[in-house]
């Protein structure tokens, strides 16, 4: 944990988290560029200056834990662990790798400082309650993140989960949504509406922040003052777009499932480092 | 054996504050002292199983040993995908209760019939799967699943179920008790049918028949030295289960005999037929339909060993 960083810098390390994606889904040619893009600024913050973990020692009791929830930004959680110092940047190479052990979908089998294990949709929440309320009746100071798709939140599982953390008043436990209002085949707002989706947090007893997820600063903010109300779980619901920081991949379906070509990956690349 | 279970839960959770129970809004008239005297080692999570499951192994992984309980394939097949990835992929210190295996909750319909949650569970990496055979198993088979650091699947019974060890028995998980010798036949039962196999090895003895009685109290890991030494020492295996004869313990058994050298006993598998009842009953009467009343499960046993006796003469 860095809580010196500054907002250059998180936007320096978002840049690098979103380079280290294109390059492994190139090179793997593997799915999920456009879930990974959408979600760098987001993970960025939460490595860079919230969370705090010790890479040296990934299993300390009181850790804050942050589950991947949207398993199939892979990836781009790799290359965080990779940069908040939990393995070494060139085992970033592996991914997807036949005889590696970093799977598509996040996997903490041989993965240092992956929390659990994701990929089916809807499991992250109900397993980040079950840590938050061990915690809150043990008196812990660690809190619990877990970071979900919009598509995710279709998934039952996870209503159960938000009417339980309301009801037990788990504010130790935070999510943040990457909003990037594009599912597997379609729009959210086409596939299943989700708004007035804060509402819906608000009805389940939570505290809910609307932020721009691409905005450093403004999730810095956001995270910084979690829980929001006392009593209340959070829900920052992060507004994105999906393949952010590379201008063709924005905002379209096609870069939920297609990998860069290497000439389109040299594209990628200038255009997220200029960004 | 649910009250043995709970009893023995009671006891785990007043000297280990890591003992937690969570219960899917039920156990009505089971829980209570649990939950009152453990307040902050107990959860009902409502009527919402994949999130049981979910906070179970979210709760274990911060070092809690967590039982998850609910009644017939509510607290298995409807959260299925979250105890294979939650718990059985994190080797999460969970262990997931069912009360009323089989046709225990007979007329309450067959969405109550828990008659495959055995082959189901047991097809799960790292997942350890135990029906004890009466209440003195339930209660010892309770502190094992305790002291195995991993998750565990205890499948019960309901309440009532008679007692068949006299004495305390030595149990271990993975290893079978053999309640009585013989060499005729072995008889090999799980769960609540270790009362029924109990009586028919009486009256088998009574007719001279040497019986092998066996508690196969783990059905995974199955003590495969036990089921060989059955097929090779005895001259009939039979497996008895109130469950589905596909994929359970006579599933188990049979896998085993499979891979035996040739020469071995011959295998007879007595269970639930694998379809879905369509006559109304209690456990007894669902039973006998599916020959596993006492008497039933006598006659299918004798007809056989006769015909391989004339086979033989």
């Amino acid at each position: 944990m860095n809580s010196r960083a500054t907002d250059d810098e998180l936007r320096s390390a978002a840049r690098k988290l979103r380079s280290h994606s294109l390059r492994m889904i190139s090179q793997a040619k593997t799915s999920h560029i456009g879930s990974c893009l959408s979600v760098a600024d987001i993970l960025a913050v939460l490595y860079g200056r919230i969370l705090r973990v010790d890479p040296l020692r990934p299993d300390w009791p009181d850790r804050d834990r942050l589950i991947m929830s949207k398993g199939h930004a892979a990836a781009i959680t790799y290359a965080a662990v990779a940069e908040a110092g939990f393995m070494p940047a060139d085992r970033l190479e592996g991914y997807a790798r036949n005889g590696s052990q970093m799977y598509g979908h996040v996997t903490h089998v041989g993965v240092p400082g992956i929390e659990f294990s994701s990929g089916s949709l809807g499991h992250g929440l109900p397993v980040g309650a079950g840590m938050a309320l061990a915690g809150k009746r043990a008196g812990a100071k660690w809190r619990v993140f877990v970071v979900m798709s919009d598509g995710e939140c279709d998934e039952g599982s996870n209503w159960e989960a938000i009417l339980f953390a309301g009801h037990h008043q788990l504010d130790n436990l935070t999510i943040v949504i990457d909003y990037n209002k594009i599912q597997s085949l379609d729009a959210v707002d086409k596939t299943l509406r989700l708004e007035p989706f804060a509402d819906k947090f608000r009805a389940f007893g939570w505290s809910t922040r609307e932020v721009d997820g691409h905005d450093v600063a403004a999730l810095s903010k956001a995270f910084e003052l979690v829980p929001f109300e006392k009593g209340r779980p959070t829900a920052i619901i992060a507004h994105t777009i999906k393949g952010k920081g590379v201008s063709w991949m924005e905002g379209k379906v096609l870069w939920h499932y297609r990998a860069p070509t290497p000439e389109e990956l040299v594209t990628a690349l200038a255009e997220v480092e200029a960004s | 054996m649910r009250t043995a279970f709970i009893q023995a839960l009671n006891e785990l959770a007043d000297s280990d504050p890591r003992v937690c129970l969570i219960v899917g809004d039920l156990g009505f008239s089971v829980i209570e002292e649990f939950s009152q005297k453990h307040p902050d080692q107990f959860v009902n999570a409502g009527v919402s199983e994949q999130n049981m499951i979910g906070l179970a192994a979210g709760m274990a992984l911060t070092g809690k040993i967590v039982f998850t309980y609910s009644i017939g394939n509510f607290a298995t097949l409807r959260c299925l995908e979250q105890i294979r990835n939650d718990v059985c992929y994190h080797r999460a210190n969970v262990k997931v209760v069912s009360v009323g295996g089989g046709v225990a909750y007979g007329n309450l319909g067959v969405t109550h019939h828990a008659s495959e949650d055995v082959a189901i569970m047991r097809a799960l990496p790292n997942m350890v799967v135990v029906a004890p055979g009466d209440p003195v198993e339930a209660r010892l088979a309770t502190r094992a699943v305790v002291e195995l650091d991993g998750p565990a699947y205890l499948r019960l019974g309901k309440a009532g179920e008679p007692v068949v060890h006299e004495k305390e028995p030595n149990f271990e998980l993975g290893r079978a008790i053999t309640l009585g010798e013989g060499t005729d036949l072995t008889l090999i039962a799980s769960g609540g049918m270790l009362a029924t196999a109990d009586k028919v090895a009486r009256t088998l003895v009574a007719q001279d028949v040497g019986v092998r009685l066996v508690s196969m109290h783990t059905v995974k890991p199955i003590d495969k030295e036990a089921v060989a030494r059955a097929a090779t020492e005895t001259a009939h295996v039979f497996t008895l289960e109130e469950h589905s004869v596909e994929g359970g313990l006579g599933g188990a058994v049979a896998e085993v005999m499979a891979e035996l050298p040739p020469g071995h006993a011959p295998l007879k598998r007595i269970g639930l037929r694998p379809e879905f009842n369509k006559t109304v009953g209690d456990q007894n009467y669902l039973k006998s339909l599916h020959g596993l009343d006492e008497e039933s499960v006598l006659k299918t046993i004798q007809q056989i060993i006769a015909r391989s006796y004339r086979r033989v003469g």
